[in-house]
């Protein structure tokens, strides 16, 4: 399953990269899974995205919990807390 | 409704005018964030911002009685005293206008998909999301989701 995969603010720059296209393996259906599974590459991804850091996620540009699912196409950001305005 | 997110400034006047023509407007509530005292990036997830902002305008719209709205939040470099975002609600009331401009606030501010980077002396620094600003959103939670 394909999905489009991106990162903002202090999280794109810890993991040096804004964002990738990704071909998930069976079983990764889930916001939380596919953040367990970008932690597992290790390196910076593992301390950014490891799950006592206070990240955020939306899928498909609407903000989304952990158990949320994500199928094939969809676009999954995950970010630090929002500090606009 | 006008949401812009731009790296333009904008004219409060301007906007209060344009908001004052519907009929029947009778108050325009607005508030206008500045750059406190920091050279900053502010940097935000194109797309996902507008169709946010909208969300919570629409959701004002269904608690207060708002005729019309302008929401303006700028990205990009900004200055000290630079003008950063701008709500301005309309409405034939004030206390209508008023608590829905402070409403949408509030919501921007721990929903819209913006970051703030500052640049001081000592170096750049990514700013932290503040407790604060998310006890600020929940008071106008119903009591049935405030106790979840």
């Amino acid at each position: 399953m394909k999905v489009k995969v991106l990162f903002f603010a202090a999280l794109r720059e810890q993991l040096g990269t804004a964002g990738e296209e990704i071909d998930l393996p069976a079983g990764v259906a889930t916001v939380a899974a596919l953040r367990g599974h970008l932690a597992r590459r290790g390196g910076p991804w593992e301390g950014a995205l490891a799950e006592k850091k206070n990240v955020r996620a939306a899928v498909n540009q609407d903000m989304a919990n952990p158990g949320a699912a994500i199928r094939a196409g969809d676009e999954i950001a995950f970010f630090p807390p929002v500090t606009g305005g | 409704m006008k949401i812009s997110v731009q790296r333009e400034d904008f004219d409060l006047s301007l906007e209060t005018k344009n908001l004052s023509r519907s009929e029947g407007v009778g108050a325009v509530a607005s508030f206008v964030g500045i750059v406190r005292d920091v050279h900053m990036t502010l940097e935000h997830y194109s797309g996902m911002t507008e169709n946010s902002i909208r969300k919570i305008v629409e959701d004002a719209c269904t608690r207060w009685k708002v005729m019309d709205c302008t929401v303006i939040h700028r990205y990009g470099e900004l200055s000290p005293h630079d003008q950063i975002v701008l709500v301005a609600v309309a409405s034939a009331h004030r206390g209508d206008a008023f608590s829905a401009c402070e409403f949408i606030m509030d919501y921007l501010k721990t929903q819209a998909p913006f970051w703030k980077k500052e640049h001081r002396p000592e170096g750049a620094a990514w700013v932290e999301a503040r407790a604060s600003d998310d006890d600020a959103t929940v008071r106008w939670e119903p009591p049935a989701r405030k106790a979840s």
